[in-house]
């Protein structure tokens, strides 16, 4: 692989661009691998990625029914952040967002990771008191948040109106170095790594099928016919229940339809991420100028990757009051994207039912901040069998009443 | 936008009126029965991609609990019917295979 540098731009200028190679390549499979990931999209990228960094694992393939990053990676809004309220979700978030900080070195791709701030409204008295906690729980974790006045809220995002009549501006849980980063390019940028290491990565094929012997995987049956494997990861966030069928077990796992827009591209009028869980919406601008808006998810099970109308109703009238200066933007593009669902709102980093065969889902409405993190707990988990970061998130936990309780510290915007 | 008819008081209601409920027809599992049961009855749903039978509560309306059966693909309604009963109606069942001829109750 030809890295990429400023040497690189000004060799390629002097001979008409026409040294770049292609960033990953699209092999025919081959007979067998040690490891199968189904999915590529950022955690199942990252799963391969570090299999290979880290565990020297690179009998790799990664298949993928649509095209690569074309799921949940490019459908979400970009944000990252660790202020979570449970020790295992802190772990695992902070570990993904201190991999984001220098991931642009580590993969020698530009992810365009900003660590601008993320700022989460308090708008309620029971947001103050849970976001203060939040603070206090983060600061035991090592992680760096605190809880900031409305006169701060102001200083940092002058274009909120902290004097809502029906929501004012409280306080605020304010990590410093949440962000964001670009979403394609971090599938595109693991996905170069690990086309480099020697892994394949199969865009356009579908798993149909799961082939076990004596309760192991032994392979998969695709639309390219049947690929064998010793190890399997399942990494397909919405399908992970069609795909945990074809393997033969349950998930506790309900898809449902998540959606978000974005503006017409204006000046830079804020840089920070804001979210305010009390109205269902979130908002920052991206480096080309538009306003990129999130909401609440629908609920029920959905995997047409449309959402309703009255979720972007409720989203914008809510933003509108927190944000009057956005009350006039025309919205440019709204799409959906299909978010597994767990019942305690955390993740599943697990073993199943079948040998060999390992699930990364759960992540719901906030996986794209965990991809690097993930990656890294799946990856110890499938080469190890376990992992310090996965453990906390095993599927056994729902039998045995360990919940990770975040729908309680994180609300919907998560 | 998704609507259905309420088959207590008649009346086309649109999502914005109604409260979605998951899945129907959970079998339950209460105290004495085993981890695994009690484990699949709370949590474990197949979560399917096309037919699906689903609880949905009239909010809005006469408040009351109803079924339905929906395509999750597509978001294309079969139709409806009381929650008083623990299977799926005939004409349901008639009015999916009308339009997926190759589906099956499992």
């Amino acid at each position: 692989m030809r890295r990429y540098s400023a040497f690189a731009i000004a060799r390629e200028a002097m001979r008409h661009h026409l040294g770049w190679e292609r960033a990953w390549k699209s092999p025919t499979p081959k007979a067998q691998y040690d490891v199968i990931i189904v999915g590529a999209g950022g955690h199942g990228l990252a799963t391969a990625y570090y299999l290979g960094k880290n565990h020297g694992i690179r009998n790799v393939a990664v298949i993928e029914k649509g095209w690569l990053g074309g799921g949940n990676t490019g459908r979400n809004t970009t944000i990252i952040r660790s202020n979570y309220l449970q020790d295992p979700s802190a772990a695992i978030y902070e570990k993904a967002r201190s991999l984001y900080e220098t991931l642009s070195q580590d993969l020698n791709y530009n992810v365009m990771f900003s660590p601008r701030g993320v700022m989460m409204l308090a708008q309620t008295e029971h947001e103050i008191r849970g976001y203060q906690r939040t603070a206090h729980a983060n600061a035991l974790q090592g992680v760096a948040t605190e809880f900031i006045s409305p006169r701060r809220v102001k200083e940092l995002c002058p274009i909120i109106n902290i004097d809502g009549p029906r929501y004012p501006v409280l306080g605020a849980l304010w990590q410093p170095r949440g962000g964001t980063a670009r979403h394609d390019a971090v599938a595109w940028g693991y996905a170069r790594a690990c086309s480099d290491m020697g892994m394949d990565i199969i865009q356009q094929t579908e798993v149909t099928g799961v082939k076990r012997e004596g309760g192991r995987v032994v392979g998969v049956e695709t639309t390219k016919g049947y690929i064998g494997c010793s190890k399997l990861g399942i990494v397909v966030a919405g399908h992970s229940g069609v795909m945990a069928e074809r393997a033969g077990f349950r998930l506790p796992i309900e898809s449902v339809a998540l959606q978000a827009l974005v503006s017409e591209p204006i000046k830079p009028i804020m840089d920070v991420v804001v979210m305010a869980n009390t109205v269902h919406g979130y908002m920052s601008q991206s480096d080309k100028g538009e306003m990129v808006i999130g909401g609440g998810a629908d609920n029920y099970n959905n995997y047409t990757q449309r959402g309703s109308f009255q979720h972007v109703e409720e989203t914008v009238r809510a933003l509108i009051e927190t944000f009057p200066i956005i009350s006039r933007l025309k919205m440019l593009r709204w799409w959906g994207g299909i978010v597994d669902m767990t019942g305690d709102r955390s993740p599943i980093i697990s073993k199943t039912p079948v040998d060999g065969v390992f699930v990364n889902c759960g992540w719901g409405t906030g996986g794209f901040k965990a991809i690097p993190g993930s990656g890294w707990a799946m990856a110890e988990l499938m080469a190890k069998g376990h992992s310090p970061l996965a453990d906390a998130f095993s599927l056994g936990r729902f039998r045995e009443g360990r919940f990770i309780d975040e729908s309680v510290a994180a609300g919907v915007a998560h | 936008m998704l609507t259905f008819q309420c088959p207590y008081c008649g009346v086309q209601a649109c999502e914005t009126e109604l409260a979605a409920g998951g899945e129907a027809h959970l079998k339950r599992f209460g105290p004495g029965s085993s981890d695994e049961d009690f484990e699949g009855y709370l949590f474990l749903r197949p979560n399917v991609k096309g037919v699906h039978f689903e609880r949905w509560r009239h909010a809005m309306g006469c408040g009351k609990w109803f079924l339905a059966a929906r395509c999750t693909a597509t978001l294309e309604v079969f139709g409806t019917y009381p929650a008083q009963t623990t299977e799926p109606p005939p004409e349901i069942i008639a009015a999916i295979k009308a339009r997926r001829p190759d589906w099956s109750l499992s």
